[in-house]
């Protein structure tokens, strides 16, 4: 079963987002900030990440950085979240590597098809 | 405001003036009058008073004239 | 050493010395390389001012008449005050009108007139011979003295045939030096420049040598000016003698000579030649503004030491005038007194030099040129002829002048002291003065006015002056100054209409002025300008104006053979072939003229610069009269100098204008570029609101929207699960309303618009209110709510609902923040001088220093520390904070952080006035909420 690595600092929305996986029939782990997002991803392997981009310390784009520069976890595929829809940030996400970017609020309909298809596709 | 060009050879012109009016009152009797009038042991003050008159306001002339010609 | 055979190889050596120099000179101009292209050149051949007068004579003075020598230098110190001011123009009116003496000059500024050109030419021949003869008779009297020594030097001088007379071997001397230097171009606007230089050494010689007579009588023959002086004092017949008692006429007396020697130094014709006519360059004038008095002052440094000395070795030999020479040579020094004679001689002859070339360019120019121009014979004269007829015409003036010096001073010299002659001299060319300054600066002067000033002036000077002066010498009867003509008393010549008690030359300087200067201005009130004298008076007075020398003045139409014909006849074909020279060069590549060029008209400038070459070697108004019998037509008259007078002032002016606002412009512009710098800012700050406004509602959105599509989409939800979404929706909702409340909050701050609703209320009442209101909130979250109320009533004016939201908020943030364990909160109101605080601590961390004003940004969020994280508190949306801040502010309170005083953590603290005491009943009712 593949795991998913939920990081936000809203509860509310970890609460949604840890839902809709686990009901997409994904194993879940929550992280609320960058650091602890790191540590998720050497402890739990995940297998997709759904990463928010304004955490407190540590932000979304430093994450990313960070898992692309390291050669072990450099394929996994992660989503970026962000509240600020703009054009620019979402370049900038897209060029550090992210294999997605979705701006909040988001369809959860959309979100779901898009986590299955990025999983298939690691598969392969 | 800073002195430009133009207002310098105004300034050092109405200085001369401002000198002039100086050593015209520095060599006529009113103040020659107080100056002779002092106490003396012997000669009058009055061609010491004269000279070093003089040499102040020769100085004046060559500081404003010799600064001005820098400009 | 004192043997004639000695003395005269010395005295003739000198003078040889004057040749090599001034040949020197000369011969570096014609190189290019002028000796006397510096300031201080200049300022050294001005103090040719200093003659035979100043050297011998300044003792004589000191030594009678007790300050008033000084004087005769505080004038010319005065007159070099105002050269930056005053010579300058004169410098530049000479310059640009080619003007060759002070008779040139005056002649010029009254419409070119030849006659008055001629009279003042006249009375400066009449006024300076004597002068001259004083320059002759020192020689031979100083000469006198050092042979006879002691002897007496007088009984010497009367029988001896005059080629035994050493000064007449001078004058003649002289006379060749003269022809030499100072007639080798026929232009005299030319600089003399090997003359000058010359000058200028005999300046520095007699400086020297009159130094060291001086240094020698003070501390070689007294042991230094202490002594000398206490000399002095024990002597009561000399305490007076530098008072101003001892001076002439008292005050008024020094303040006519102070005046006379000042209207003497413009118009003396040698001051003027070497002033103006020998100047190179303005700029030097700034020089020798300073550098000359300092000269004077130096020279006169030992008069009165000498004079003292003199007096008080009292009748070592009688006359004063020879205290220079005679206390060295009582001494039995040797090589000293032959040092003086060197001095006085090159006084002498430095004087003598300059005034007989002024004087010889004068009388050929001004007096013998109009005649011969008048004899029609002369225009017939073949090409060049009279060039030469010119330079020959100035030769013979030269040595009929220094004749005529001889010979007065021959016959009739011995009548006066050295200082008497000088003084009559400087009176009367003082006379000069008002038709040559008031000239200056009055356009309205007339040729009418001038000369009849002039010719009244002079009269009353001679009647004044000269004449007692052969009474004196005893031409004629003592009854005429002590009963008047035919004994009408009120006609005495030294006591003028009973005026008595002056000094002579006072007396005779108040009469001639005001008849000269009432004549000047009353007649020219009455009289009318000639259109040239218009144009002339325009030029002179407004010399300084920038733009006037770009201006040609010529209307008239001529052809270049014409002119080419009319200045090669009088000025030779050298001279004549520069003049076109410069014009050709600008205009055809050709130099060689063609039968073409002939034919050709005359450009103005040309026909300008030809009348300057003939006026620099014929003077103005001769120059006139040539170039009139060539050119039809007439010269720029008044009205069109004005016009051009007109438009560059008016330029001038639109000009200053311009640059006026110019300025202005750029003080704009630089404004409108900050306030440009503060929109971009303001801009940027809005863009950063905007999207951090954007960034805090999506979130709430997001959760809302997320759980609303998993409760339309999850029909099989458990209810329990779907109780607690929808309960997540409706808190996220409230969280959103209240967020956009804030933001509308903020932004009516922002804009002013927030309407409040002051009214006279308890802050302690509030206080308690609020924390009733809150209590239970943080309750639930475990924070201790303590209250310390020490000042109530707390009476202030404020909109309780706003105070209540900003309490409230305050109390919120400060449980958020409190400690994590035992989270403790405290809220105090207190008194603090005229104003009521109310102070909400924490026991959290506290804010850090450079934190405390930025947690008033808006959307600001302090870093939270890592495990307070993980406690999941309820956010701030960052604008809590601000938005109390404004309210406050808008009350006339103020909000800030502190240290807290009795907890560990932060101190949020907000001050508000206290209320004016109204009546009691409306303080102490409570408020409505």
């Amino acid at each position: 079963m593949a795991r998913v690595l939920v990081v936000d600092d809203e509860p509310n929305i970890v609460l949604s987002l840890e839902f809709l996986m686990e009901q997409a029939g994904f194993d879940v782990v929550t992280a609320e900030d960058g650091e602890s997002a790191l540590a998720c991803v050497n402890d739990a392997i995940p297998d997709l990440i759904l990463l928010d981009i304004s955490l407190p310390g540590i932000s979304g784009f430093d994450v990313l950085e960070q898992l692309r520069a390291d050669s072990d976890k450099a394929h996994l595929p992660i989503i970026m979240l962000t509240a600020h829809g703009r054009e620019v940030e979402r370049e900038k996400g897209m060029a550090l590597g992210a294999d997605d970017y979705i701006t909040k609020p988001f369809s959860t309909q959309a979100l779901v098809s898009k986590v299955k298809a990025l999983l298939a596709e690691t598969d392969k | 405001m800073s002195i430009t060009p133009q207002h310098r050879p105004r300034r050092v012109q109405e200085r001369l003036v401002a000198l002039i009016i100086l050593a015209l009152l520095l060599f006529c009797p009113p103040l020659l009058l107080v100056i002779d009038a002092l106490p003396a042991a012997g000669l009058s003050w009055l061609p010491l008073y004269i000279f070093i008159a003089w040499a102040t306001l020769i100085g004046l002339t060559a500081w404003l004239m010799e600064d001005g010609s820098k400009h | 050493m004192r043997t004639d055979p000695v003395i005269l190889s010395v005295a003739f050596g000198y003078l040889a010395l004057l040749f090599v120099v001034a040949a020197w000179g000369d011969r570096r101009a014609e190189q290019g390389r002028s000796l006397i292209g510096s300031p201080t050149v200049y300022a050294l051949s001005i103090a040719v001012y200093c003659t035979a007068w100043t050297f011998y004579g300044s003792v004589g003075r000191a030594a009678e008449h007790g300050p008033s020598f000084l004087l005769i230098y505080l004038g010319p110190t005065l007159a070099m005050l105002m050269a930056p001011l005053l010579i300058r123009k004169m410098v530049r009116i000479a310059a640009r009108q080619r003007i060759t003496s002070i008779a040139d000059f005056i002649s010029a500024r009254y419409g070119k007139s030849s006659s008055l050109g001629a009279l003042v030419a006249l009375f400066a021949l009449v006024t300076i011979t004597p002068y001259i003869a004083l320059q002759l008779k020192a020689i031979t009297v100083s000469h006198a003295v050092l042979v006879n020594y002691p002897d007496s030097a007088d009984t010497s001088l009367v029988d001896e045939a005059f080629w035994m007379d050493k000064s007449f071997w001078v004058a003649l001397v002289l006379a060749v030096f003269i022809i030499l230097f100072g007639t080798r171009h026929l232009d005299a606007s030319e600089r003399h420049e090997g003359m000058v230089a010359a000058i200028a050494l005999e300046s520095l010689v007699k400086l020297i040598a009159f130094l060291a007579v001086g240094i020698f009588v003070v501390f070689v023959m007294f042991e230094g000016p202490g002594e000398l002086f206490s000399q002095v004092a024990a002597t009561p017949e000399l305490a007076q003698a530098m008072s101003l008692e001892s001076v002439p006429g008292g005050a008024t007396g020094w303040v006519g000579m102070l005046l006379l020697a000042f209207l003497a130094f413009f118009t003396l014709p040698r001051q003027f030649q070497v002033l103006v006519v020998e100047n190179v360059d303005e700029q030097h004038l700034k020089r020798a503004s300073w550098l000359f008095p300092l000269y004077l002052l130096a020279i006169n440094l030992f008069v009165i030491p000498i004079a003292m000395a003199g007096l008080l070795l009292g009748g070592l030999s009688g006359d004063p005038d020879s205290f220079v020479l005679t206390l060295p040579l009582s001494t039995g020094s040797e090589g000293l007194p032959l040092l003086v004679f060197i001095g006085g001689l090159s006084a002498a002859t430095g004087m003598v030099i300059v005034e007989t070339i002024a004087l010889s360019t004068m009388v050929s120019n001004q007096l013998i040129m109009p005649l011969l121009l008048r004899s029609k014979r002369l225009h017939l004269g073949t090409k060049g002829e009279l060039a030469g007829w010119l330079l020959g015409i100035r030769r013979v003036a030269i040595v009929l002048i220094l004749l005529l010096g001889y010979l007065y001073h021959a016959l009739i010299g011995d009548a006066y002291s050295l200082v008497t002659i000088g003084l009559v001299s400087f009176a009367g060319v003082a006379q000069f003065a008002p038709a040559l300054l008031i000239g200056l600066y009055w356009r309205g002067a007339t040729h009418q006015g001038a000369t009849l000033g002039l010719i009244a002036g002079f009269m009353v000077w001679a009647y004044t002056l000269l004449i007692p002066g052969f009474v004196q010498s005893g031409w004629l009867d003592a009854g005429l100054i002590n009963q008047g003509p035919w004994g009408i008393g009120w006609l005495r010549p030294y006591a003028l209409f009973g005026l008595e008690g002056w000094d002579i030359y006072t007396h005779s300087l108040l009469w001639s002025l005001l008849a000269n200067v009432g004549l000047l201005a009353g007649v020219s009130l009455f009289t009318r300008q000639t259109p040239l004298e218009q144009t002339q008076a325009a030029l002179f007075t407004e010399a300084m104006n920038p733009n006037l020398q770009a201006t040609s003045l010529w209307h008239g139409k001529t052809t270049q053979g014409e002119l080419r014909e009319l200045l090669s006849r009088y000025l030779g074909m050298p001279a004549t072939r520069r003049v076109f020279a410069v014009s050709t060069n600008q205009t055809t590549t050709s130099l060689s003229p063609t039968l073409d060029d002939n034919e050709q008209p005359a450009s103005t400038e040309l026909i300008t610069r030809a009348e300057q070459a003939l006026a620099g070697s014929l003077g103005s108004a001769s120059a006139r009269v040539l170039i009139n019998s060539v050119v039809r037509g007439e010269a720029l008259d008044l009205e069109s100098i004005l016009s051009i007078l007109d438009t560059t002032s008016q330029t001038l002016e639109y000009n200053r204008r311009l640059e006026q606002k110019s300025q202005e412009l750029a003080r704009i512009g630089e404004e409108l570029r900050g306030a440009n710098e503060r929109l971009r800012e303001l801009d940027r700050l809005k863009d950063e609101f905007v999207a951090m406004v954007s960034h805090e509602l999506r979130t709430p959105l997001t959760s809302i929207r997320a759980f609303a599509e998993i409760l339309r989409d999850g029909e099989n939800l458990p209810d329990e699960k779907r109780r607690h979404f929808l309960g997540v929706i409706v808190h996220e909702s409230q969280r959103l309303s209240r967020l956009i409340e804030e933001i509308l909050d903020l932004a009516r701050l922002e804009s002013g618009r927030l309407t409040l609703n002051p009214q006279p209320l308890d802050l302690a009442h509030l206080a308690r209110h609020s924390v009733d209101a809150i209590a239970r909130l943080q309750e639930n979250r475990g924070v201790t709510l303590k209250m310390q109320l020490e000042a109530e009533p707390a009476p202030i004016i404020g909109d309780p609902d706003r105070l209540e939201q900003v309490i409230i908020n305050l109390l919120d943030n400060a449980g958020k923040f409190a400690d994590d364990t035992a989270p403790e909160v405290l809220l105090r109101v207190y008194r603090h001088k005229k104003h009521y605080r109310l102070s909400v601590e924490d026991n959290g961390p506290g804010i850090s220093e450079d934190e405390r004003e930025r947690v008033f940004e808006k959307f600001h969020q302090i870093q939270q520390h890592e495990e307070e994280k993980t406690r999941g508190r309820p956010k701030g949306s960052g604008l809590g904070l601000p938005i109390s801040r404004g309210i406050v502010a808008q009350l006339g309170g103020r909000l800030w952080v502190e240290n807290a005083t009795s907890l560990d953590g932060a101190s949020l603290i907000m001050e508000l006035p206290e209320a004016p005491p109204k009546e009691p009943a409306s303080s102490e009712k409570p408020i409505a909420t």
